[in-house]
C-alpha cells in the first residue's frame, strides 16, 4: 500500500505562495492513488523553478536541460518501458525551449505523462515574458508589453490529436490530483497544462485571476469530440474551462515498434550468431 | 602484360547509376582476392551534376588512393573532358560510341547495341571486369547476389547483359594489362568506414540510437535501421539533433547503450548535451563525421577540420575521450572500443571521421566475433552501499551505476552541481569536490589511450605524424620517399584525446624534422600538441580544398615531385 509518505516531504526553494506547492501536493497525491512506488516512477524535468519539483519528492529522477525533458523522456522510456515516465517543466521549458519537442512527442504518442507548471511568465530569470504571457503584459524585458501572442499549448495539442489533453488550476487541488491520476492511467502521450500563479512577477494572472475565471467542464461534456474540443481548447479570457479536454486512444509508438515485443532494451543480449549472418553479406 | 595495381575511376551524372557499377566491381574484386580503396566524390544533388566512383584495387595490400588513373569509365561525355588530364600514360578511356570520344585510347562500347539504356551499367560491368581480368562467373554471382533476389525477370536480363558485354569486350584488340588472378583468394569482406562503425557498435551491444539525417553520416543509421529489427534495438530519427542527443542520453540512463551519429553542422546542435552528459554521466558515443564547413560548407566532401571543435565542446569542464580510425578495421574495434570507455567511465566519448573514409570501401579481414568480449555496461550487478547514491565518491571517481526502475533504489541524476544523491545544491565545497571527483576519471581514461601507431625509422630524418583517415596517403608517400632518399618515420594517432606525451614526445624528438600532415587548414593536431607538450612541429601539409590527403599531394607539398 504506497501512502503520501512514502513520496517524502522535503524543504523547497519555492517562494512563499507560490502555485508549485499546490501542483506538488496534487502530483504525489496522483501518484499514490495510481498505486505508483516511487522506484517505478521516473521524473524528467528541464530547467526553470517549476523543474525543481522532482527534487522534491522521492522518485527516479533525470534532471536534464532546459527545454529538453521531452526527449530524454522519450529515450527513456523506450530502452525500458516499463517505467511510469512523467515529465515536469514550466511553460517557457516546454513550449519555448522545447517547442519542437512538444510538437515531435504529440505525433510520437509515447505513453508519457507531461505536466507543465504554466504561470504565464519566467520565474526563474525574473518576470521575462514567457511564450503563454498574454499581448500587452510589461516586464522589464518588453517594456512597451508583450507584442507576440500568446502561445495556446491546449489548442495546438487537440488540433495535432493529442491523445490525452487537460487542463489544471492549482488552486483545485483534488481536481489535479484527479486529472494527474487519470493521465498516468491514460496509455500514450498525455497533457495537463497547470494553471498556477506567479506571486513574485505575475501580477495580472493572480490566485484571484484563475479563480473568477476556472470552471470545471460539465459532465455531460464529451472529451472524445474532436470539434467541441477544438472550440473548448480557443476558450479563454472571461471564463477557462479544466479538465480533460480531448481524449482519444490510438496505437502508442512503443506498441508500433515490433523490437519492443520482446519486453525492454535494458539487459537484453547481442545475438552474435545474427550479427555474423548480417556481416556474411559484406563478403 | 600484366600490371598488380590498377586505379579506375568510374564517372558520370547522379542518377547514373555509378555507385551501383562501382560497389559491383569493387566487390568482384575483393571477392577475386584484390584489396581495394575506393574513393567516392560526389554532388549534393539527387540528380545530374558531376559524380565519380575510383577503386584502386591491387594484388598487394594498398594503403591509399591514387590520383593517377589507369581506366576512365565514363558514363558522360564531360567526364572525359573533366579527368583525361588524370589518365596515366598507357590509361584507356572506356567511353559510349554513341558520345564520339574517338582517340587511340579510348574503347567506345556500343552501348545502344549491347543492351537497353537501363542495363548501361551492366554493360559497363561486363566490359571493365574483362578489361581487369576478372572471371565472367564471379561477376555473373557477384551480379545475382546483388540483383537476383528481387526479380527474377530483371536478374535473367542482367545476366544475358553482362554475357553480351563480356563476349563483346573479348572480340575487341585492346591493349590494357590484366590484373595478374590471385590463387585461392582469402575471403575477405567489402566494408566502408560508416558501415564498421554501424557493425561496430552492433556488437558493442547497441541499443538505441537516435539520429537526425546528414551527410556523411546518414549511412551509419541506415545500416543500424536495416539490421534493428533481427538485433534488437531501436533506431529513431528525432526532430532535430538536439533531441537525437538528448534521446540518447535518456535511453541511456535507463539502461540502453546508445549512440548518435552526425557531421559539424548537427553536432554544433549537439553541444550542450555534451555537456549534460557529462555532469550526469551518462554513457553516450557520438559519432562525429566530418565533412568541410564553416556552416554549411562542401556537404558532401571531406575535410578533418572538427577535431578542435570536438575536443572542446560542451560548457564547462570533463573528460572525455576522441577516437580518430584510420582504416576502416579501425572503425569497427574504435568502436566498439568506444561503447568500452563510455560504459566504463560514464562519459561521452567520441569517433571522428570524415567522408573519405566513411564512403571508402576497403577490402577487409573477417571481424573475429567468436573471440569478441561482451562489452560490460557497467552497471552493478550486486547491490551497492545503502543509502544508494548515484555520486558516490570513490577513489577512480566512477560511481556505481544502477538503472531507474530495475531495483528499489532511486536513481537521480542532475544537470545542475549535486551532492552525492544528485539532487541540487549550491554548497561550494561540494562544488569542489564533485568536480574532482569528476576530473579523477581521466585518469582512468588515460590508462586506456590507444598510442599512436608507429611505423618507419625510429631516428628518422623526416617523422611524418597524422590522425584519422590520412593514416593511408601518409603510410604511401613514407614508402616512397624512403625509396628515394632518407630515413622516413611515421606515427597515426587513431586517439587524439587524451594525449599522453610518453607515446610520442620521444619520437619527436629524435627526428630530424617533423611534420604534420593533416585535412585542415590551422594544423588542428599540430596545435594541439604544441598545447599539451611544447614541441613545435616543423612543418604541415595541410589540404582543405574537400578532396581526400592522397601520396602523390603529399609528395608534391614536400617538393618530391
Amino acid at each position: 500500500m504506497v501512502t503520501i509518505e512514502d513520496y517524502g516531504n522535503y524543504e523547497t526553494a519555492w517562494c512563499p505562495g507560490c502555485g508549485n506547492f499546490s501542483i506538488l501536493d496534487a502530483v504525489k497525491s496522483g501518484l499514490v492513488a495510481s498505486e505508483l512506488e516511487p522506484h517505478q516512477v521516473l521524473f524528467v524535468s528541464g530547467i526553470g523553478q517549476a523543474a525543481k519539483a522532482p527534487h522534491y519528492l522521492n522518485a527516479n529522477v533525470f534532471n536534464g536541460l532546459h527545454g529538453r525533458a521531452l526527449p530524454v523522456a522519450s529515450g527513456a522510456k523506450l530502452a525500458n518501458p516499463n517505467l511510469k515516465v512523467i515529465v515536469e517543466s514550466g511553460d517557457g521549458c516546454n513550449y519555448g525551449e522545447g517547442g519542437n519537442h512538444f510538437l515531435a512527442a504529440i505525433r510520437r504518442n509515447i505513453d508519457l505523462t507531461m505536466i507543465v507548471h504554466d504561470n504565464q511568465v519566467y520565474g526563474l530569470t525574473k518576470g521575462q515574458a514567457s511564450p503563454t504571457t498574454m499581448e500587452g503584459f510589461v516586464t522589464k524585458a518588453q517594456p512597451e508589453g508583450v507584442a507576440s501572442a500568446p502561445f495556446n499549448p491546449i489548442a495546438v495539442a487537440v488540433a495535432m490529436q493529442a491523445s490525452f489533453v487537460a487542463r489544471g488550476f492549482s488552486g483545485m487541488i483534488e481536481h489535479l490530483a484527479g486529472l494527474i491520476e487519470k493521465a498516468i492511467a491514460h496509455e500514450g502521450f498525455a497533457l495537463i497544462d497547470v494553471l498556477q500563479p506567479c506571486v513574485s512577477f505575475n501580477k495580472l494572472n493572480t490566485f484571484a485571476w484563475y479563480k473568477k475565471r476556472c470552471y470545471t467542464l460539465p459532465e455531460e461534456y464529451d472529451p472524445s469530440d474532436w470539434h467541441a474540443a477544438m472550440g473548448m481548447a480557443m476558450e479563454w479570457g472571461e471564463k477557462i474551462p479544466l479538465g480533460i479536454i480531448y481524449r482519444q486512444q490510438r496505437d502508442t509508438f512503443e506498441r508500433r515498434l515490433p523490437v519492443l515485443e520482446h519486453g525492454p532494451l535494458v539487459g537484453r543480449d547481442t545475438d552474435l550468431g545474427e550479427l555474423k549472418k548480417i556481416l556474411e553479406k559484406f563478403a | 602484360m600484366e600490371r598488380t595495381d590498377v586505379t579506375l575511376l568510374i564517372g558520370g551524372e547522379a542518377g547514373q547509376g555509378l555507385a551501383t557499377l562501382g560497389e559491383l566491381l569493387a566487390r568482384s574484386l575483393v571477392r577475386a582476392g584484390y584489396f581495394v580503396v575506393v574513393t567516392q566524390s560526389y554532388q549534393s544533388r539527387i540528380r545530374g551534376g558531376h559524380n565519380t566512383f575510383a577503386i584502386r584495387a591491387s594484388t598487394e595490400e594498398i594503403a591509399g588512393p591514387r590520383e593517377s588513373v589507369d581506366l576512365l569509365v565514363a558514363l558522360n561525355t564531360e567526364t572525359v573532358t573533366l579527368h583525361s588530364k588524370e589518365l596515366a600514360a598507357e590509361g584507356l578511356i572506356v567511353a559510349d560510341a554513341a558520345h564520339g570520344t574517338a582517340s587511340a585510347n579510348c574503347l567506345q562500347v556500343p552501348y545502344q547495341e549491347l543492351g537497353e539504356q537501363k542495363f548501361a551499367n551492366v554493360v559497363a560491368l561486363g566490359v571493365v571486369s574483362l578489361l581487369l581480368g576478372l572471371d565472367q562467373d564471379l561477376v555473373a554471382q557477384t551480379l545475382d547476389d546483388v540483383f537476383g533476389k528481387k526479380d527474377p525477370q530483371l536478374a535473367k536480363k542482367n545476366q544475358q547483359v553482362l554475357t553480351e558485354a563480356f563476349n563483346w569486350c573479348g572480340r575487341q584488340t585492346v591493349d590494357f594489362p590484366k590484373l595478374p588472378a590471385v590463387d585461392n583468394p582469402a575471403k575477405r569482406l567489402l566494408m566502408n568506414g560508416n558501415q564498421a562503425i554501424a557493425m561496430g557498435a552492433l556488437s558493442a551491444g547497441l541499443k538505441f540510437c537516435s539520429f537526425y539525417p546528414m551527410t556523411p553520416a546518414t549511412s551509419i543509421v541506415l545500416n543500424l535501421a536495416a539490421h534493428a529489427g533481427r538485433m534488437g534495438l531501436v533506431v529513431e530519427q528525432a526532430e532535430d539533433e538536439i533531441a537525437a542527443i538528448n534521446m540518447a542520453i535518456g535511453a541511456s540512463f535507463a539502461g540502453a547503450p546508445s549512440m548518435v551519429a552526425t557531421s559539424g553542422g548537427g553536432f554544433a546542435l549537439m553541444t550542450e548535451a555534451v555537456s549534460l552528459a557529462g555532469m550526469t554521466e551518462t554513457p553516450v558515443v557520438i559519432v562525429v563525421a566530418q565533412r568541410p564547413g564553416p556552416a554549411t560548407g562542401l556537404p558532401t566532401r571531406t575535410e578533418q577540420a572538427d577535431l578542435e571543435f570536438v575536443l572542446h565542446s560542451g560548457h564547462g569542464e570533463f573528460p572525455r575521450a576522441i577516437f580518430t580510425p584510420g582504416t576502416v578495421e579501425e572503425c569497427f574495434w574504435l568502436t566498439i572500443k568506444g561503447f568500452e570507455v563510455a560504459a566504463q567511465y560514464q562519459s561521452p566519448v567520441f569517433l571522428l571521421t570524415d567522408q573519405f573514409l566513411a564512403d571508402s570501401g576497403r577490402a577487409i579481414e573477417p571481424f573475429d566475433l567468436d573471440n569478441l568480449a561482451a562489452v560490460d555496461p557497467g552497471i552493478e550487478a550486486d547491490t551497492p552501499a545503502l543509502p544508494y547514491h548515484r555520486y558516490a565518491l570513490t577513489a577512480s571517481g566512477v560511481s556505481p551505476r544502477l538503472l531507474p526502475g530495475m531495483s528499489k533504489h532511486l536513481v537521480v541524476a542532475g544537470s545542475d552541481e549535486h551532492p552525492v544523491d544528485g539532487h541540487l545544491t549550491e554548497d561550494l565545497s561540494i562544488r569542489e569536490v564533485m568536480v574532482e571527483k569528476r576530473m579523477r576519471k581521466e585518469q582512468g581514461i588515460i590508462a586506456e589511450v590507444v598510442p599512436p601507431e608507429a611505423q618507419g625509422d625510429e631516428r628518422p630524418d623526416l617523422l611524418l605524424v597524422t590522425w584519422g583517415s590520412s593514416r593511408g596517403a601518409v603510410l604511401e608517400a613514407a614508402d616512397q620517399l624512403r625509396n628515394e632518399t632518407t630515413r622516413v618515420g611515421t606515427l597515426h594517432f587513431s586517439q587524439v584525446w587524451p594525449l599522453v606525451p610518453d607515446h610520442f614526445l620521444q619520437r619527436f624528438q629524435d627526428a630530424e624534422q617533423v611534420v604534420c600532415v593533416e585535412g585542415n587548414a590551422f594544423g588542428q593536431l599540430a596545435r594541439l600538441i604544441r598545447r599539451e607538450t611544447g614541441f613545435a612541429l616543423h612543418s604541415r601539409v595541410l589540404r582543405y580544398d574537400g578532396l581526400p590527403i592522397t601520396a602523390e599531394y603529399i609528395m608534391r607539398e614536400l617538393g618530391n615531385s
